[in-house]
């Protein structure tokens, strides 16, 4: 079975060419050690012959000093890890094995089966292709059980290997494996698995892990080994549609343009129509470029450079796809999502969303439910916290191509970037698009609702008020440029600009205050209506805040000190007192407050970046800036 | 047309080589001049094929590396026409430190980790490839693919990330790095099957030949030149020895062996039972040798 055949030591060369066939296979163990997992895996480890005599010779000493198995060897210990243990912080790991046989390449991952670990399993399965899930004999399912499973089903996992382990401690009862095994399959009947392969094994002994059992003549199925050296591992993705995202433009020279990628679904060949996905446009394939010469077609998983018969400029994230068979195309989708960080997911806060090449400002707008991964039942939450499953609305800063991930693990899956600290804080799977944006130019009617949820925000008029010196204008530029960086979509309307243009034909020489604001405020009208945040400073007596919608307009004012301006102030045509402020159109702004400004913050002797900071902070905590859940509700 | 796994392997390797180039300023492949480089040169050169690779190779220098090594690595530069960087811990090479008066462990630490974070810091590298593999040691077992590093070049187990699919979180802040591993799922034997199948050119070292050899603190050291100075009692004897790693010279034990061409290396690699480091003298020094060195920056 393994290397150690008559081959290898007679005809090397036979033997090499046997090998040249060889697949590869992922999967995963779910247990804990106290089912047999480290057990398992070292057993099939050491079967395999890739334990070397040194490490051999270690393993034995180590079984004698801190081994579980008495004399025997432990083979639970040819996995310990780090040096440093968990206690440490190493909170993420996942362990890769490996070992092959004659057959196949294997590619084991191993993560803690206890609850804590759930987002270390979510990251392990996500590449495997089969589960074998553990069973202690003498416990039967558990919750761990139902968790694994759900979890794997999650991340897409359609083959489970069910190995009822630790058999020779319940005397190879075929009733109990039989028990256990229709209890499991009634369990899991829901969770979409294709396959279920029950197998009765003990590790320790080696019961039906490599070869049959002698204890267990009743079992006739596969063992342990056989069914992982024979399970189909072409994936689904093989049959779906061509995919295939640009990952690199390869221009050696101006004669030769190449799309780098790695082609996430179907097959593709020379001749081929293709288009892409976020603008439509179409060509065909010229050729598939390889080291190893041009091929005549490229299949899933395979890495190929693509050149196309147009000269089209096609950037890095885009997506190539075939013109009848579209992916979805959409800015707002809906996913379950594992939260991956410490700090729990807020909805509203601005995160970068990375799927394949592409990465996009996005916000989690609404978490619709949570999924309890022990019971499987769907639960209202606030918020997701780490290892916890929810589903969620995420609105995206700009439409991207994707797949349902129960077609394609490929095109539909995404992680979450928190843009501080640069974590991968959640890994997302999608289910659909949201709403409207499904790829379709629809005939719909714009109104300021429309054009604000298509920016994922409420449209606001922050207007500046307060003495300052340079200007409300600085601070205002900076809170702009903040919020610009949160995601939103802004415009900033300064007096100074207006002055310039539109309010050119005022005099100035004999100031006229109310047409300016006038005309400011018709103007920052427009814009809140096309669903922006708009922020003014200009200086004004007054304003017509009745043009406004009381919740959308906000008062900003700077409190700084006439003291402070006084001092500061360079402008010759400046006069204020206490009490009494004359409008004076320029940048030495004044700015008239009304009674009740809804945020105030202190602008004496600070520096703008620190009052504009306080403010967005304001605008925040006061959830001025935020999403009104009316926004994300299911409409 | 199912591609077999050394061909998944190599294109999960391409797909890691060309979104480090992708998402990063400045990246740079660390060569070694090993098996394990050979196999990413080779993968570089598809991933970017027909174009040049875009980024540099560099070369740590000890000073103490086998000649055959040095030759060949300007030879490969030469052929397959890459930027070659070659840089020296130049005050360590100048303090003459070197394996056999200061101890292999403060030599490796100078010359070797000292030198890597000195030409790092120096070409502002944000990214380098490095040959390692899961399967070399238990400790890169839980290893991912991108290795982030603070400022200093040290890894702080907080500051790693999951890795999901095949989906990769490039986003570093100025002066922090990363490591990258394509060859993480490749293990030894894949390795040399790859070798074999694609006709990888390798050092000559890994062929066994007869060469002058003393037997030293149990291991075979090659007398590379004549700064291996010879303790009473030894003799230098030809022997028919090869190289199942290739390090510097004085801390790499030699196998004896008659595997002279690629199959037979990988006969006597299937049937031997030691494991591939075991010839390397430095990951005895300390326990956990490995993870204390790769906390320090070395890998």
């Amino acid at each position: 079975m393994a290397h150690q055949s008559d081959l290898i030591a007679e005809d090397i060369h036979a033997y090499l060419k046997s090998q040249e066939e060889k697949s590869m296979l992922r999967f995963i163990t779910c247990g804990s050690v106290d089912d047999g997992k480290s057990t398992l895996i070292g057993r099939l480890l050491w079967d395999s012959k890739m334990i070397f005599e040194d490490q051999l010779a270690a393993l034995r000493a180590d079984s004698k000093r801190v081994g579980t198995q008495g004399e025997g060897i432990d083979y639970a210990l040819l996995l310990d890890g780090l040096q440093a243990e968990r206690e440490q912080g190493i909170t993420i790991d996942v362990a890769y094995h490996f070992f092959s046989t004659d057959k196949r390449k294997f590619i084991v991952a191993d993560t803690p089966g206890h609850e804590q670990y759930t987002r270390n399993m979510v990251t392990g399965a996500s590449t495997a292709q089969v589960a074998v899930i553990l069973i202690d004999a003498r416990k039967g399912l558990l919750t761990q059980t139902r968790r694994h499973s759900y979890l794997v089903s999650l991340v897409g996992i359609r083959h489970i290997v069910l190995a009822i382990n630790k058999m020779d401690l319940v005397g190879y009862d075929a009733a109990r494996f039989e028990e256990i095994r229709r209890e499991y399959e009634a369990f899991a009947a829901g969770l979409g698995f294709a396959e279920v392969v029950a197998i009765p094994i003990s590790a320790l002994q080696g019961d039906n892990l490599l070869a049959q059992g002698a204890n267990t003549p009743w079992y006739n199925g596969p063992t342990l080994m056989e069914y992982l050296e024979t399970v189909p591992v072409a994936g689904a993705a093989a049959d779906r549609p061509f995919r295939m995202r640009v990952q690199w433009v390869n221009r050696p020279h101006l004669d030769f343009r190449g799309f780098c990628g790695t082609v996430a679904a179907g097959t593709i060949r020379p001749g081929d129509a293709v288009a892409v996905a976020s603008s439509g446009q179409t060509s065909r394939v010229a050729r598939i470029v390889t080291m190893d010469g041009d091929l005549d077609e490229a299949v899933a998983g395979q890495a190929v450079t693509l050149t196309l018969v147009d000269e089209i400029d096609i950037s890095r994230g885009e997506m190539l796809t075939p013109p009848e068979e579209r992916p979805c195309l959409a800015d707002s989708l809906e996913a379950k999502i594992v939260w991956m960080h410490e700090e729990p997911l807020v909805p509203g806060r601005s995160y970068l969303l990375k799927a394949g090449a592409t990465t996009v400002p996005a916000q989690v707008r609404e978490l619709s439910c949570k999924v309890n991964v022990n019971t499987l039942r769907h639960e209202p939450g606030k918020i997701l916290a780490l290892n916890e499953v929810g589903v969620c609305t995420v609105s995206l800063g700009r439409s991207i191509p994707f797949d349902p991930y129960r077609e394609n693990r490929g095109t539909g899956s995404f992680i979450l970037i928190d843009r501080m600290s640069n974590a991968t804080v959640g890994a997302g799977m999608i289910e659909r698009p949201r709403q409207r944006a499904a790829g379709h130019w629809l005939a719909i009617e714009l109104d300021k609702k429309a054009r604000a949820e298509h920016k994922g925000q409420k449209p606001r008029v922050l207007w500046f008020t307060g003495l300052s010196e340079t200007g409300t204008s600085s601070v205002a530029n900076l809170v702009e440029k903040k919020l610009h960086c949160l995601g939103r979509h802004t415009y900033l309307l300064d007096g100074e600009v207006l002055r310039r243009g539109l309010n050119r034909d005022l005099d100035h020489a004999d100031p006229d205050p109310v047409e300016h604001v006038r005309r400011a405020t018709e103007t920052a009208r427009i814009l809140a209506d096309a669903g922006l945040i708009v922020l003014v400073a200009v200086t004004a007596p007054c304003r017509n805040e009745q043009l406004f919608a009381p919740e959308e307009f906000v008062e900003i004012f700077v409190d700084t000190p006439l003291v402070v301006c006084e001092k500061r102030a360079s402008d010759p045509h400046r006069k204020a007192g206490a009490g009494e402020v004359r409008a004076v159109i320029g940048s030495a702004a004044i700015c008239a407050r009304s009674e009740k400004p809804q945020i105030t913050v202190a602008g004496g002797g600070r520096a703008p970046e620190e009052i504009a900071e306080r403010i967005v902070a304001e605008l925040f905590d006061g959830g001025i800036a935020e999403d009104d859940a009316l926004l994300g509700s299911g409409i | 047309m199912k591609p077999t796994h050394l061909q998944q392997l190599e294109a999960e390797s391409i797909h890691v080589l060309r979104e480090v180039a992708a998402e990063f300023e400045n990246p740079v492949m660390l060569y070694s001049i090993g098996k394990d480089s050979a196999v990413m040169l080779h993968l570089a050169r598809k991933a970017f094929f027909p174009g040049k690779i875009p980024f540099p190779l560099l070369h740590v220098d000890t000073t103490w590396k086998f000649r055959e090594m040095i030759e060949f690595r300007d030879r490969m530069a030469r052929d397959c026409g890459f930027e070659l960087l070659v840089h020296r811990n130049e005050e360590g090479a100048r303090q003459g430190v070197n394996p056999f008066t200061h101890g292999s462990a403060l030599y490796t630490d100078i010359m070797k980790t000292e030198g890597l974070k000195q030409a790092l810091t120096k070409y502002h590298f944000d990214a380098a490839f490095g040959g390692a593999r899961r399967d070399e040691e238990k400790s890169r077992a839980k290893e991912r693919i991108f290795s982030f590093r603070t400022e200093t070049h040290r890894w702080d187990p907080k500051s790693q990330r999951p890795e999901l699919w095949n989906i990769y979180n490039a986003r570093v802040r100025p002066g922090e790095s990363i490591r990258a591993f394509p060859l993480s799922n490749w293990t030894e034997l894949d390795v040399w099957q790859y070798i074999y199948l694609e006709a990888i050119p390798i050092v000559p070292l890994y062929h066994a030949k007869e060469r002058p050899v003393v037997e030293r603190d149990g291991m075979l050291i090659l007398v590379d030149d004549d700064r291996l100075k010879l303790r009473p009692g030894e003799q230098v004897r030809m022997k028919s020895v090869r190289f199942r790693t290739l390090g510097c010279y004085p801390l790499t034990g030699a196998v004896e062996s008659t595997a002279a061409i690629l199959p037979e290396i990988i006969q006597e690699m299937l049937l031997t039972r030691s494991s591939e480091r075991q010839g390397r003298l430095i990951d005895h020094d300390q326990a956990g040798s490995m993870e204390k060195k790769k906390q320090e920056g070395y890998f």
